[in-house]
């Protein structure tokens, strides 16, 4: 896994409460993970935190699994 | 009317995570104040409170215990706590495992006099630091006073009334009453109804300094500084935590062989149309209360054993003490009456219904927990029993719990043994 990846996995962890493994690219937030669409804010919130990205609503609107995080993050960050 | 009885208790105090733990140091006569440590009051005029211990402390709190961790991130400590005790007293009460018929028929009335002020403090310095895009989704539902009933119906699925109480420090009183008359009402069997509280921060203990209603004067002595009835008392101590109480329709708590600790009898709550926050000169509101929850619970001045007072440590002991001398005359000097304040601080939205576990234990066990720190009794205190110093062993028939709060509310709840 990449750095960024492995960040990301780290930031779903702590806020969700999930198990480690169960963090996976190709996990959704919201249908394997337990995430409501809150938790999603906020994780995205911290994602900028971590990254130093800014995520917009839009953009946000359309990260659905673990790997789109990861995915727009390596694409968006300086 | 319906019959309601308390089926099962629940604590999260300054004495301890739980009921037996913390009823074992309140009767112990130990306190659980000290310097404050949940963040640096250095700068306060007070810097001391009897905080909830942390889970490293003999009697600490852990809140994974019953509290998901995603829920712990993302609420104030007092819906913690809240959510912590309700669950204590379900266990206890045996209720873990109800039938759907069953959880449409059971509710909370669980309430805070303020609610997540830390997180609002928290949430507004981060507002003008960083601006609205940086606060958090979860800022107003994990501050909201009727989060704790809302966390505990969704996580054990109840789905009868959903009610919180909001009247300052009488809050837990008031929300045990008002949950009694649900089930006589026939609005719901059952009932977990509490209050939780948590305001151990720069700005509550700000707050409160500045209203001059904490103790300022015994920074250095802060297991000495809460002293009720004390000529030497000098303003309030900050506590913080929450007590739940299970509460059951008597025929159904029969039925099903439950654990029946004491009947709710009598509920009095009144107004003193005074001032914001200094009581009515001459306890007119809280006397108000008082007999009207001695007239529901059809009882004589004589027949109370045992009250658990409001009793700050504040000048306002004496106007309460004022009040109970013209309500119960004579009756008064068969009585104990003690501030248990004295050893946990004053948990504001918490206080009655920790309290009024309190006083339910003190009938299952026949003794009376002390007022600490009472070495010289104020003018009017002379013929009473305020349980000075060390608890006493006594008979305990029928209890009466005072709360009285900002605003000029008043509440006071009679139980009794049930034989």
């Amino acid at each position: 896994m990449s750095d960024t990846a492995d960040r990301v996995a780290k930031i779903v962890v702590e806020h969700l409460g999930v198990e480690a493994d169960k963090v996976t690219q190709d996990a959704s937030f919201i249908d394997d993970l337990g995430a409501d669409s809150l938790d999603i804010v906020e994780l995205v919130m911290a994602f900028e935190e971590e990254f130093g990205v800014e995520i917009p609503d839009d953009a946000a609107e359309k990260i659905t699994t673990v790997g789109d995080a990861t995915k727009y993050i390596e694409e968006h960050k300086g | 009317m319906r019959r309601v009885v308390v089926t099962g208790l629940g604590l999260v105090t300054p004495l301890g995570a739980d009921v037996e733990t913390t009823w074992a140091n309140l009767i112990a006569g130990k306190s659980g104040a000290g310097q404050i440590t949940r963040f640096d009051a250095s700068n306060q005029k007070c810097t001391i409170a009897c905080e909830v211990k942390p889970k490293d402390h003999p009697w600490g709190f852990d809140p994974d215990k019953r509290v998901d961790h995603k829920i712990q991130r993302q609420v104030d400590p007092f819906i913690i706590y809240g959510i912590d005790a309700a669950g204590q007293a379900l266990e206890d009460a045996g209720l873990t495992d109800m039938t759907d018929a069953e959880k449409e028929r059971t509710g909370c009335s669980i309430g805070s006099g303020i609610g997540g002020l830390p997180g609002i403090e928290i949430e507004s310095v981060n507002l003008h630091e960083r601006g609205p895009g940086r606060v958090s989704p979860h800022f107003v539902h994990g501050r909201l006073i009727n989060l704790i009933t809302g966390q505990v119906q969704i996580k054990y699925g109840f789905m009868g009334p959903n009610h919180a109480v909001v009247t300052a420090c009488s809050t837990g009183a008031h929300s045990i009453g008002d949950a009694a008359r649900m089930i006589m009402m026939d609005d719901a069997d059952i009932m977990l109804a509490g209050g939780a509280e948590s305001t151990v921060n720069p700005l509550g203990i700000a707050g409160f300094a500045q209203a001059r209603a904490l103790n300022m004067s015994m920074n250095d002595r802060p297991e000495e500084a809460s002293r009720p009835y004390d000529r030497n008392r000098d303003g309030f101590v900050m506590g913080e935590g929450a007590g739940v109480v299970v509460l059951e329709e008597y025929e159904r708590a029969k039925a099903r062989g439950a654990k029946i600790y004491a009947e709710v009898t009598g509920y009095g709550l009144s107004g003193d149309a005074y001032h914001v926050t200094a009581p009515h000169p001459e306890g007119r509101g809280a006397e108000l209360a008082m007999r009207m929850a001695l007239k529901k619970a059809g009882l004589g001045p004589g027949d109370i054993d045992y009250i658990n007072a409001h009793g700050t440590s504040t000048m306002a002991d004496t106007i309460e003490l004022a009040a109970i001398k013209r309500v119960l005359g004579e009756g008064l000097s068969g009585a104990s009456m003690s501030s248990t304040k004295s050893a946990i601080g004053h948990l504001l939205g918490g206080a009655g219904a920790v309290e009024a576990i309190f006083c339910i234990l003190a009938m299952r066990d026949q003794i009376v927990p002390p007022t600490l720190n009472l070495h010289d009794p104020d003018d009017g205190t002379e013929g009473i029993d305020l349980v000075p110093l060390v608890a006493k062993k006594r008979q305990v028939r029928a209890v009466l719990n005072n709360s009285f709060g900002f605003g000029g509310t008043n509440a006071s709840i009679i139980m009794q043994k049930v034989d």
